[in-house]
C-alpha cells in the first residue's frame, strides 16, 4: 500500500515536472556541449504526438505508423547528414490539453520539430503552444482553416509561421466539392447533413454553402447529427423528402454508410458526396446504396506513386493502409525529414533554437518537393497547393477517377 | 413521411426503453447506477458480428450467442466489481462501475481494435415493406415487436414470478428480505442476468438496424438510455419503457422540427429539468428516507 504511494505520489511529481519545465530552447540545452558546433549531436530529435487510444484512434494510428514507417526508412538509409532521427512517441487521446503537455514534456529533450497533432482540435491547441515558441510543426491529418492562421475568417490574419500541414484545407474541399455539384454533375438542389460541434464538418459545410451561393446551387435542407449518433432515420427522412440532386456529407466513413443505407431506405435517390473522410467508406453501405457516390481525396489508393508505400506498410505492420490519413502522415514526416536535413546542412546544432527557427525556414521554402501523394508547395498560409483525387463509388470500389 | 417518422421515433424510443430497462432494475435493487450497462450493449454487438462475420453462424445462433455472452458477463462483472462492494458506501460502488465502463471499453479497443466494425454486408436483417408512399425497413419493425415482447415478458417475470417477488421483496428492503430467507446473492444476480440479457437484446436489434460495432458505441446510447430511465422514474420498470419512447420520441420531434443540430441538447436539458422539478421522474416514488 505504502509502496503504492509512494509510486503514485513520483508520478505525480513527474508529470509536474513536465508541465513546468515548457521550452527550454532559449537556453542552451544542457545535452548539448556549448563548445561544440553541432557534428557533435548523434541525433536529431523530433516529437511525435498522435491519438493511438480513445475515441479516434483509427485516425492517429495509421498516421503514428506511417510517419513512423518514414522515419525508420530515412533512419536505415543512414538519416541525416549520418544522424539518427530520434522519435519521442506521445498519445494525446485526440485532447488538445493532453497534445500541449507532451509538448512541453518533449520541449526539454531539444526537439527540433513537431509531427502532429491527428484531429483538429487538438491540432488547433498544440499549434498555439508550438507557434509561442516557434517549433516547427507539421500535421497529416488537420484540415481546419485554423490550424495555420490566427482568424480564418479574416484574410489578413496573422498565420502561424511555424505551422504546416500535408492535407487539404476543409474550405478548399467544401468548394470543391460544390463546383464539382455543379459543373460536373450538373445539381441544381442540394441537401448537407453534418456533424455538428466537429470543427471539420462544419468547416467544409461553411466552404460548401459560400460556394453554392456563389454558383446558385440552392441548398434546399441542412440537417445535423451529435458524435456518436447511430441513428439518422429521422434526418434521412426529411432528407429523402426534398430530392435534393445531391446530398453533402462531410462526415467520416462510418457515419457517412450508415447515413446512407438509412437514406437509400427512406427513399432519397441523390448523388451523395463527401470530402477525404469518407476514404474507406466501401465496407460501411452495400455497393448498391453508395454506387454512384463521390468525394474528394487527398490520396487515390492503388495508384504509382503510393504503391511502395502501400507495400511497406502492409509488411510492417500486418493491415493495408486503413486510409489517406497514413500516406499523407508518410509525407508529412517527409517534409519535415527535408526541412530538418536543411538546418542541419547549415551546420546548426539540432535542438537550439536556431537549429527550431532553420527548420521553420526550410519548411516555408519547400519548392516541388515529390512526396507520394503529389508534389509539395505551401502557400502563404501554409498550406499546401495540390489538386484533390475525386473518388467515385463503382460496384462497391472507390474508383479514382479524375484530379480535379 | 409521417408514418416513416413515427416508426423512426418508435425504433429508437425501444432501444432506449431496453436499456433504461437495464438501468433501472439494477438501481431498484442496489441503487447502483451501473454506468457500464451500454458497454455491456457493445460486448453483445461485438459478438454479433463476428459470430456473423467471422464464425460464418447462422443469424439465430449469432443471436443466441450474443445474448448468452452479455447475460454471462453482466453476471461476472456483478460478481468480481460490485459484490465485494455491497457493504461499501455507494459512492465506491458508483466509481466502481464507471471504472468497469472505461476497463470495458478501452479493452475491447485492444482486442478489437479502435476502428467501427460494419457488418452491412451481411446484415442480420434485410428488406423493407412499403406502406403507400413510406417504405418502413423491416429492421424498425423487429426492433419495435422484440422491444415491447421483451417490455411484456420482464413485467411478466417480475410482477408473476417467484423470482419476481424475491427482487421486489430485495428492492424494497434488502435486510428484511434476507430475514424472509430470500438469497440475496441470488435475487441480485439474477437481476443483472436479467438487465443484461436485455442488454444483449438491444445490442443485436442495435446491430440488426445500424450493422455495426465500435468501442465507445455503448457511452453515448448508455447515456440517453440512463436519461429516460431517470425521466421514467430510476428503479421503475413501466418507467423506463416510458422514458425510452418519450425520449426517442423527442428526438425525432426535435429533427423533424428542424432542429436536429439541438437534439443531444434538448435530450440532456430534459435531464436537467426533470432532475430539478421532479426527481423521482414521471413514475418513481418519493424517497423517503429511513431512520
Amino acid at each position: 500500500m505504502k509502496m503504492k504511494k509512494i509510486v503514485a505520489m513520483l508520478m505525480a511529481g513527474a508529470m509536474t515536472l513536465g508541465l513546468m519545465a515548457g521550452c527550454g530552447s532559449k537556453t542552451p540545452a544542457p545535452s548539448a556541449d556549448p563548445g561544440n558546433t553541432g557534428s557533435a549531436v548523434e541525433e536529431i530529435v523530433v516529437a511525435l504526438i498522435t491519438n493511438t487510444t480513445g475515441d479516434y484512434a483509427q485516425y492517429g494510428i495509421p498516421v503514428h505508423n506511417a510517419a513512423m514507417l518514414y522515419i525508420e526508412q530515412l533512419n536505415a538509409q543512414g538519416g541525416i547528414n549520418g544522424k539518427q532521427i530520434k522519435v519521442l512517441e506521445y498519445d494525446d487521446k485526440a485532447d488538445g490539453v493532453e497534445a500541449v503537455n507532451a509538448f512541453n514534456k518533449a520541449c526539454g529533450q531539444n526537439i527540433s520539430g513537431v509531427i502532429g497533432s491527428v484531429l483538429t482540435g487538438a491540432t488547433l491547441t498544440l499549434a498555439d503552444a508550438t507557434y509561442e515558441k516557434g517549433v516547427a510543426q507539421i500535421t497529416a491529418s488537420a484540415t481546419a482553416a485554423g490550424v495555420t492562421v490566427i482568424d480564418p475568417e479574416d484574410p489578413d490574419s496573422e498565420v502561424r509561421t511555424n505551422v504546416f500541414r500535408s492535407c487539404f484545407i476543409d474550405p478548399f474541399q467544401g468548394e470543391k466539392m460544390a463546383d464539382y455539384a455543379v459543373n460536373k454533375l450538373g445539381a441544381k438542389t442540394a441537401a448537407i447533413l453534418l456533424e455538428s460541434g466537429s470543427d471539420y464538418s462544419e468547416g467544409l459545410t461553411a466552404a460548401f454553402e459560400a460556394k453554392a451561393a456563389d454558383l446558385g446551387l440552392e441548398i434546399v435542407d441542412k440537417e445535423a447529427f451529435a458524435t456518436g449518433d447511430k441513428d439518422f432515420n429521422a434526418q434521412m427522412t426529411k432528407i429523402a423528402n426534398t430530392n435534393a440532386d445531391v446530398v453533402f456529407m462531410p462526415i467520416y466513413y462510418g457515419e457517412a454508410g450508415l447515413a446512407i443505407t438509412q437514406g437509400r431506405q427512406a427513399g432519397m435517390k441523390s448523388v451523395v458526396m463527401g470530402g477525404d473522410g469518407f476514404g474507406g467508406i466501401k465496407d460501411y453501405a452495400s455497393a448498391e446504396d453508395l454506387e454512384g457516390s463521390v468525394y474528394c481525396s487527398g490520396y487515390a489508393p492503388g495508384t504509382e506513386s503510393v504503391a511502395q508505400f502501400e507495400k511497406d506498410y502492409e509488411a510492417k505492420y500486418g493491415e493495408p493502409v486503413p486510409n489517406m490519413f497514413a500516406p499523407l502522415a508518410y509525407d508529412a514526416a517527409m517534409l519535415m525529414c527535408n526541412a530538418l536535413k536543411a538546418a542541419d546542412d547549415k551546420g546548426l546544432t539540432p535542438g537550439t533554437a536556431e537549429f527550431q527557427a532553420a527548420v521553420v525556414e526550410a519548411m516555408a521554402a519547400t519548392t516541388d518537393v515529390v512526396g507520394i501523394t503529389g508534389t509539395y508547395n505551401f502557400d502563404a498560409q501554409n498550406n499546401p497547393i495540390k489538386s484533390a483525387a475525386i473518388l467515385q463509388l463503382q460496384s462497391g470500389a472507390e474508383v479514382f477517377t479524375e484530379l480535379y | 413521411m409521417v408514418l416513416s417518422q413515427i416508426i423512426n421515433a418508435l425504433q429508437l424510443g425501444s432501444i432506449y426503453a431496453l436499456v433504461a430497462l437495464g438501468y433501472s432494475m439494477v438501481y431498484g435493487i442496489i441503487l447502483l447506477l451501473n454506468f457500464a450497462h451500454g458497454d455491456i450493449i457493445m460486448v453483445g454487438a461485438y459478438m454479433t458480428f463476428f459470430a456473423v462475420t467471422n464464425f460464418h453462424l447462422h443469424p439465430v445462433f449469432s443471436v443466441v450467442l450474443a445474448v448468452v455472452v452479455s447475460t454471462l458477463l453482466g453476471v461476472l462483472i456483478e460478481k468480481l466489481a460490485y459484490t465485494p462492494l455491497r457493504s461499501a458506501p455507494r459512492l465506491s460502488l458508483l466509481i466502481t462501475a464507471i471504472g468497469v465502463s472505461f476497463l470495458l471499453e478501452n479493452g475491447a479497443q485492444m482486442l478489437f481494435g479502435a476502428d467501427t466494425k460494419s457488418m452491412v454486408q451481411t446484415p442480420l436483417i434485410k428488406g423493407g415493406i412499403s406502406i403507400g408512399s413510406s417504405s418502413i425497413s423491416l429492421a424498425a419493425v423487429i426492433t419495435i415487436v422484440v422491444s415491447v415482447a421483451a417490455m411484456l415478458f420482464l413485467t411478466f417475470l417480475v410482477q408473476k414470478t417467484k423470482l419476481g417477488k424475491a427482487m421486489r421483496a430485495v428492492s424494497e428492503d434488502m435486510g428484511a428480505a434476507q430475514l424472509m430467507g430470500i438469497s440475496l446473492n441470488k435475487t441480485i444476480s439474477f437481476t443483472f442476468a436479467v438487465g443484461s440479457a436485455l442488454a444483449g437484446i438491444g445490442a443485436v436489434l442495435h446491430i440488426g438496424s445500424y450493422f455495426q460495432a465500435s468501442p465507445m458505441m455503448g457511452s453515448m446510447l448508455g447515456l440517453k438510455a440512463f436519461v429516460a430511465a431517470v425521466l421514467g422514474g430510476i428503479g421503475s420498470i413501466p418507467g423506463a419503457m416510458i422514458g425510452g419512447f418519450a425520449i426517442g420520441i423527442v428526438e425525432t420531434l426535435v429533427t423533424v422540427g428542424g432542429l436536429s443540430t439541438w437534439k443531444d441538447g434538448v435530450v440532456f436539458a430534459i435531464l436537467i429539468v426533470v432532475l430539478l422539478v421532479k426527481p423521482t421522474g414521471i413514475l418513481g416514488k418519493p424517497v423517503t428516507e429511513k431512520v
